[in-house]
């Protein structure tokens, strides 16, 4: 089984979009050796992560190999105990501006206490903008851009408590998008998507990829991203295993240590709904 | 029932439940989002630590209040930040120690008698003096300012703590303030509505609220109305029976959740209705087997999410065709 994948040390990235900016500006993201642990338990132990401005870098690995851990790391909400840790060339002690960045968490189904609509998460995205000024005219356009690239327009003063797994992807990827940031950032953004919002989280990436932002995307298999994917960074046990061109052909299911748990809630009725109609 | 606006001690208590029906659901929508409920519950209970410090050292009992919930709320904060796991053990030792330590000093104050004490802990309309009035409209203030002005900011930290930490926002001062602001409610609203009811007041208006409404800025705003309206006639109502205020508010607001939760779901449902541009309401799909009858059981999933079903296979090589419930109606024919 690893055959399959190169075992090689982390190199520098071979398929990079833009490989001239890469020289010049600094990395949109930089991990250095980083080291974090979660409760006493050691999760990543000497991560080297780096994402050069447009560049997309999906993040690969079994559950529990550090994943969603390093992404945490990045965006500063599971502090570091030793590494180095740059956005944009700042370190992250020191890095303002967050308006360049548009994060998409995992997607979880616990809902507020208190109704909210569409619109007003996905205007969440704009606090960077306005800050503590009124919500203007123009917040409120960005918005619907937003809303508009990713089809849920519409669907703007609905309730998302009422949204299917899918509409809230959509959802959260407008409210990241809503800033136009120059690097996003997103924890399994497929995982249990239907085919049609995917086709639009697919298509929503591949324009903001041509306009020039930096992706870094944890996957729990590359699926219709990947083409979209410069490289690829896997983990296995909180350490790098691979760094370099995304795996061909490779899903998931061979990476080492994966445990075929599927987190698409839909698999069955996918699976089983052609040969219900045929 | 005019009459007793004649009298300076009903004047006050109405001006005073006004601000009480304003600030108490303001801050409570915010809690009931993150899911914290019951943290003015708590809240409450230490309040009457401060409140036995005025009696023993003879101050006023609303400020210290005021002191000693702030610090009580601070701790709360911290402890809910560190997400640690026995962190309801800590807060419960914060809770009963606050109540424990309260009534422990004000038996020891030369003062007050049991009676005074009561109109802490239930509320009363008799007791809100001039100076009390004047404390109240400043808290409330102050608290009206920071839940209306910084909706959008406290509204994301309470929706997605995460995510408004990578908007920039400062997460923390945030929720600090959010805890502060909630002490100082507590003891905006402990006159009249007294400190074992003060969370009542923060959290069922709200509850009430979000039976009829989809979206926070109208739940925050109708929790407010409705925080006035049984915070008024509760005084109003105390004053015709002679019951204590606090009871009186609690119980109506609760009346009104139950109103609205019974007119709730035929709305839902009529709402539903009008938006029922997603497709028909019962299935169309005909399974050929069946010979065009109406199908039971799956394949209604074939239609709510057309999506997946028939084109799962296509989509990986090329890009999958838009979601159509036609699609699927048209192969099965």
């Amino acid at each position: 089984m690893s055959s399959v994948i190169p075992d090689t040390a982390p190199t520098d990235s071979a398929g990079a979009r833009h490989p001239v900016s890469a020289d010049a500006a600094p990395a949109a993201v930089s991990l250095r050796d980083a080291v974090a642990s979660l409760e006493g338990r050691p999760v990543l132990r000497g991560i080297d992560l780096v994402v050069r401005p447009g560049e997309v870098v999906a993040l690969l690995g079994a559950n529990g190999s550090g994943k969603s851990t390093t992404v945490k790391a990045v965006i500063g909400s599971v502090p570091l105990e030793r590494g180095s840790h740059e956005l944009f060339g700042k370190p992250y002690a020191r890095f303002k501006d967050w308006h360049r960045i548009g994060y998409v968490p995992q997607r979880t189904t616990a809902a507020g206490g208190v109704p909210a609509t569409v619109r007003e998460v996905v205007s969440t995205g704009r606090l960077p903008q306005h800050r503590l000024l009124p919500f203007r005219r123009r917040d409120r356009d960005a918005v619907d851009r937003a809303l508009d690239a990713v089809g849920m327009l519409d669907r703007a003063e609905d309730g998302v408590a009422n949204l299917s797994g899918g509409q809230h992807q959509r959802v959260l990827i407008a409210r990241a998008l809503v800033g136009t940031p120059d690097l996003l950032i997103m924890d399994e953004p497929m995982a249990g998507v239907d085919m049609a919002s995917q086709q639009i989280l697919a298509d929503t990436l591949r324009r903001e990829v041509e306009r020039g932002a930096a992706v870094l995307l944890v996957l729990h298999e590359l699926g219709p991203l990947e083409p979209l994917i410069d490289r690829a960074v896997v983990l296995r046990d909180g350490c790098v295993s691979h760094d370099g061109p995304p795996p061909k052909d490779v899903g998931q299911h061979a990476l080492p240590g994966h445990d075929h748990v599927h987190p698409h809630a839909d698999d069955d009725h996918l699976h089983n709904t052609p040969r219900l109609l045929a | 029932m005019i009459d007793m606006l004649n009298y300076d001690f009903m004047q006050r208590a109405l001006i005073a439940a006004v601000l009480v029906g304003i600030t108490a659901p303001a801050v409570g929508v915010y809690l009931v989002q993150r899911r914290q409920a019951l943290m003015g519950d708590g809240i409450g209970h230490v309040a009457l630590t401060g409140v036995g410090l005025g009696f023993l050292f003879q101050t006023s009992p609303i400020w210290m209040a005021v002191v000693v919930c702030v610090l009580g709320a601070i701790v709360m904060e911290l402890v809910r930040a560190r997400g640690r796991q026995r962190g309801d053990i800590a807060l419960a030792m914060l809770f009963y120690g606050g109540m424990a330590c309260g009534k422990l000093l004000v038996s020891m104050s030369a003062q007050a008698g049991s009676g005074s004490l009561e109109s802490y802990l239930w509320g009363s309309i008799l007791t809100v003096s001039p100076s009390d009035l004047s404390t109240i409209a400043i808290l409330g203030a102050v608290v009206i300012a920071i839940t209306i002005g910084l909706r959008r900011q406290l509204f994301a930290i309470c929706q997605d703590e995460e995510f408004a930490r990578v908007t920039g926002i400062p997460v923390r001062v945030l929720n600090l303030l959010l805890a502060v602001t909630a002490a100082v409610t507590v003891t905006v609203a402990m006159r009249v509505v007294g400190l074992l009811l003060v969370s009542a007041l923060m959290v069922v208006p709200v509850a009430a609220a979000q039976q009829l409404t989809r979206s926070f800025a109208a739940t925050q705003a109708a929790a407010i109305a409705l925080g006035i309206t049984v915070a008024v006639a509760g005084v109003a109502g105390s004053y015709q029976a002679d019951v204590p205020s606090g009871p009186a508010i609690v119980l109506l607001a609760i009346a009104i959740f139950a109103v609205f939760s019974a007119i709730a779901a035929p709305l839902a449902r009529r709402r539903h209705r009008a938006a029922a541009d997603h497709g028909p309401e019962i299935c169309e799909v005909a399974i050929p087997a069946q010979d065009g009858g109406r199908p039971h059981g799956k394949p209604q999933d074939a239609t709510r999410e057309p999506a997946g079903g028939t084109d799962l296979h296509t989509t990986s090589a090329n890009g999958a065709p838009k979601s159509d419930p036609i699609a699927s109606t048209g192969l099965a024919q």
